[in-house]
């Protein structure tokens, strides 16, 4: 395989604090399709019951895209971003998060593998997300690296 | 809430380039492959495809307009196929389970062409 797993799992990723911005949620909800008024406009939401804005259940995977540079784990592991296919996602939520609130994600992989002869790389990646220490939400992330050169 | 229960099934509108440009920009997720065609012909393909993100975006829209969001315990999905430009998706979701007040639904992302990009599930407190 392309991808050392050893090496791989031993990649240290610098943990990311982020504020939420409110005309960024209303952004990602019209970008989406979203009709219903609570993730767009703060008198619904409030009326709703929500202090601002909540973020929707997928924006946990944009949090982690805040970085400056967000794929610079991938190019530590001299991955081609051109043959980087989202494998699978999923996400465990424990509290909502609104706009205004600041987190702190703390990612790590977990797990690296081959597939088909090394045809396929895997690495798997969980995120942590904490607002002042609590745990709101993980997000776990399959990447799969396409490696055409090597025949199955 | 009952196993064999139906969402009603979610149809977007045919992703269109715009939607893509609008997504990478509200999503964060700058990767060219998706936006930018030069890019996707540089890697062998015929043309750009849509973020997996934006449809598992469409599939959580299914969620949050049949349950308040705070109630979503868990959701994941495994991307299937790529959904080409012009595709149309529609959200599906069916209850699969109900245990001690937390139902789990199995949900899909199909296009209008048949194939299913998207499968996947969560779980929902509905006491």
């Amino acid at each position: 395989m392309a991808i050392d797993p050893a090496r791989a799992t031993a990649l240290e990723i610098e943990p990311l604090t982020v504020t939420l911005e409110r005309g960024r949620l209303a952004f990602f909800a019209k970008a989406i399709g979203q009709t219903d008024p609570i993730y767009s406009d703060i008198d619904a939401a409030k009326a709703a019951g929500h202090p601002d804005l909540p973020m929707p259940p997928t924006f946990v995977f944009s949090l982690e895209l805040e970085r400056p540079d967000p794929f610079t784990w991938l190019s530590a592991l001299d991955v081609d971003l051109r043959r980087v296919l989202h494998g699978e996602q999923s996400f465990t939520y424990h509290s909502l998060m609104h706009a205004g609130d600041t987190v702190t994600l703390q990612p790590r992989i977990v797990d690296a593998f081959s597939k088909k002869g090394g045809a396929l790389d895997f690495l798997i990646k969980v995120t942590e997300v904490r607002r002042g220490g609590e745990l709101v939400a993980e997000a776990r992330t399959t990447i799969v690296v396409q490696n055409p050169e090597v025949k199955a | 809430m009952k196993i064999g229960d139906e969402l009603p099934p979610l149809a977007v509108d045919p992703i269109s380039r715009t939607t893509l440009a609008l997504f990478a920009g509200a999503s964060g997720d700058h990767n060219p492959i998706h936006i930018d065609v030069d890019v996707a012909r540089s890697a062998g393909l015929d043309d750009v495809f849509a973020h997996g993100m934006l449809s598992m975006a469409y599939l959580g829209r299914l969620l949050t307009d049949r349950f308040p969001q705070e109630r979503i315990r868990s959701y994941r999905v495994r991307f299937a196929a790529i959904t080409p430009v012009h595709a149309q998706p529609t959200c599906t979701g069916r209850v699969t389970a109900v245990d001690d007040g937390v139902a789990t639904l199995e949900l899909a992302v199909t296009l209008d062409d048949g194939t299913t990009t998207l499968t996947g599930d969560a779980t929902v407190a509905i006491a």
